[in-house]
């Protein structure tokens, strides 16, 4: 709380659609600081503007109030600096995984050398494990390996915030938990700093530093903010062996069910 | 005792076995024929049901399908030379062809491009889809007469009508395509910061390619729908001509045989565009 200047902050933005009944107020006056480095989950129930927040960090939407800034400078239209894991993956089904993961390089890179772009594409597609099916097509691929390919293009270029938008969220159980542990053990590898949609509460308490959770929309705003303090690396059996987990797991349910969007103060 | 009894029992089943496999077989290869077999019996039905017709002289100076085969003999003897007078129907049905393949090519550049910047730029259609959409119900022959005070000649006011008709199915599919493009791709496109040409050649071409390929295969359909009616009117060569030629000097076989050859050719056509399509179109 105390740092002078975050790395990427959102000041008091405010986001308002126009129906055809009036003005819905989707957020309003969302503030957060983020650090460089720092692993950060938004969570709460759907349609609370969790995404329409993501989406004007990327630059994809407009604030209607406020602004987003990153490294001093505000940021409203997007860029590869900010780049999205989007929740669909968003892969172009006409290129392979390479392919795809190289286009992105390529347009991010423009002024490296082909050979180096290639062999970042090849670097990423094997952090991925994505090595034999680098070939394939996003529709010969299952949904992990889709998510596999989404996140390797997004890293590959070397964003300097890393959005997530619900990024397990159309994956099976098991794969889900898998991959959760795949994005952590290359975010542990070079601590990007990342915004992260959720809806799963463990999986916020699994990957955040923060947890920032947002209340019922319209006009929804951040409710409340939890720490989490577990040391990494972190595994999923080791946390769940912690006391201060179920306490930290109440306190968001709570949040969740009880409170649910009642204007609630920060402290 | 017990053993031989046993022995002709064991021989039946496997005896029955044995047949039941054949059933088998013999139903994965109908299975597989039906496609086949089945067109061939209706086809079978309807010549029959026509040769009866004209039989019973219910079909007018329309010969049965026997006469019509005994008929077009020299026709089909002669498909690429019928004597020093007459080049055959193979060459009447490349001239058409290579009409067709003009005004086509013609037609699916330029509509191309304007579907494409109908769909990518607002004003322009804004500008000219109300005007296409009138101008695209007018019957292809209709243009002819236009075409031939414009061009005063025969053979580019054919091709014209192709060009004409053939031309809105792929204007308007190729601009629906690209207003397709997914929301999905162009924020991945924006995001990358990707360059016009990139997005267009990346993203617009690829995501709208399906969209194209249903207008140019229903716009090689009317082309070869309108040339045969142009050719009528224009003379000269061509499978058209050739037909309006054949009522003339009521050689009603020939149109017969010309008829179902046209018909094959647009059959043709129309799946060579959705072979090159599917092929194209990797990603569907």
């Amino acid at each position: 709380m105390s740092q002078p200047a975050a790395f990427l902050e959102i000041s008091g933005v405010s986001k308002v659609f126009p129906t055809p009944k009036g003005t819905f107020v989707a957020l309003e006056d969302v503030f957060l600081k983020i650090n460089k480095g720092e692993f950060v989950c938004l969570l709460g129930h759907s349609g609370c503007g969790k995404s329409t927040l993501l989406n004007m960090v990327a630059g994809l939407s407009k604030a209607s109030q406020g602004g987003v800034i990153l490294e001093g400078k505000e940021v409203d239209t997007p860029g590869p600096d900010r780049m999205i894991v989007f929740q669909n993956y968003s892969l172009l089904p006409w290129l392979s995984a390479y392919d795809n993961v190289h286009l992105a390089v390529q347009a991010a890179m423009p002024d490296k050398p082909e050979a180096e772009r290639k062999a970042i594409t090849q670097q990423y597609i094997e952090m991925v494990g994505l090595g034999p099916n680098a070939q394939k097509r996003p529709k010969e691929l299952s949904g992990g390996m889709k998510q596999r390919v989404s996140i390797a293009r997004a890293l590959a270029i070397r964003p300097k915030v890393l959005l997530l938008d619900e990024p397990f969220g159309a994956l099976d159980a098991l794969t889900r938990e898998e991959m959760q542990e795949e994005v952590l053990k290359i975010w542990e590898a070079d601590r990007t700093t990342v915004l992260m949609i959720t809806h799963e509460i463990d999986e916020a308490i699994l990957m955040a530093d923060r947890i920032v959770m947002m209340t019922n929309g319209p006009a929804a705003k951040i409710g409340e903010i939890f720490d989490v303090h577990f040391p990494r690396p972190r595994s999923r059996s080791e946390i769940m062996e912690d006391p201060a987990y179920y306490t930290l797991r109440n306190k968001i349910l709570e949040f969740l069910y009880e409170r649910f969007g009642a204007p609630v103060l920060a402290d | 005792m017990t053993a031989t009894k046993e022995l002709p029992k064991s021989a039946a089943a496997e005896n029955a076995a044995f047949n039941a496999e054949k059933d088998q077989k013999l139903k994965v290869l109908i299975n597989n024929l039906a496609p086949v077999l089945y067109p061939l019996l209706a086809l079978i039905f309807f010549l029959i049901l026509w040769q009866g017709l004209s039989a019973a002289k219910m079909t007018g100076q329309v010969p049965g399908p026997l006469q019509v085969a005994s008929d077009t003999q020299p026709l089909i003897v002669g498909f690429f030379n019928n004597g020093d007078n007459d080049k055959g129907l193979f060459w009447q049905l490349l001239a058409s062809l290579q009409r067709v393949a003009i005004g086509y090519t013609l037609a699916a550049v330029i509509g191309v491009t304007l579907g494409i910047l109908m769909g990518s730029l607002k004003p322009f259609n804004l500008a000219l889809d109300p005007i296409f959409q009138v101008l695209r119900t007018i019957p292809p022959l209709a243009w002819l007469p236009i075409s031939l005070a414009a061009l005063s000649q025969a053979a580019p006011s054919a091709i014209f009508v192709i060009f004409i008709t053939a031309v809105w199915p792929i204007i308007i599919n190729t601009a629906v395509g690209v207003r397709a493009t997914p929301q999905d791709y162009q924020n991945v496109a924006s995001v990358l910061k990707l360059s016009k040409t990139t997005y267009f050649f990346k993203i617009l071409l690829p995501s709208a390619a399906s969209y194209m390929f249903t207008g140019l295969r229903i716009a090689v359909g009317l082309a070869w729908l309108a040339i045969v009616a142009a050719e009528m009117l224009i003379g000269g060569v061509g499978i058209g001509f050739f037909i309006w030629d054949s009522y003339n000097s009521s050689r009603i076989s020939d149109i017969i045989l010309a008829v179902i050859l046209v018909g094959l050719i647009g059959f043709a056509l129309d799946r060579a565009v959705y072979y090159a399509g599917k092929t194209l179109i990797a990603s569907e």
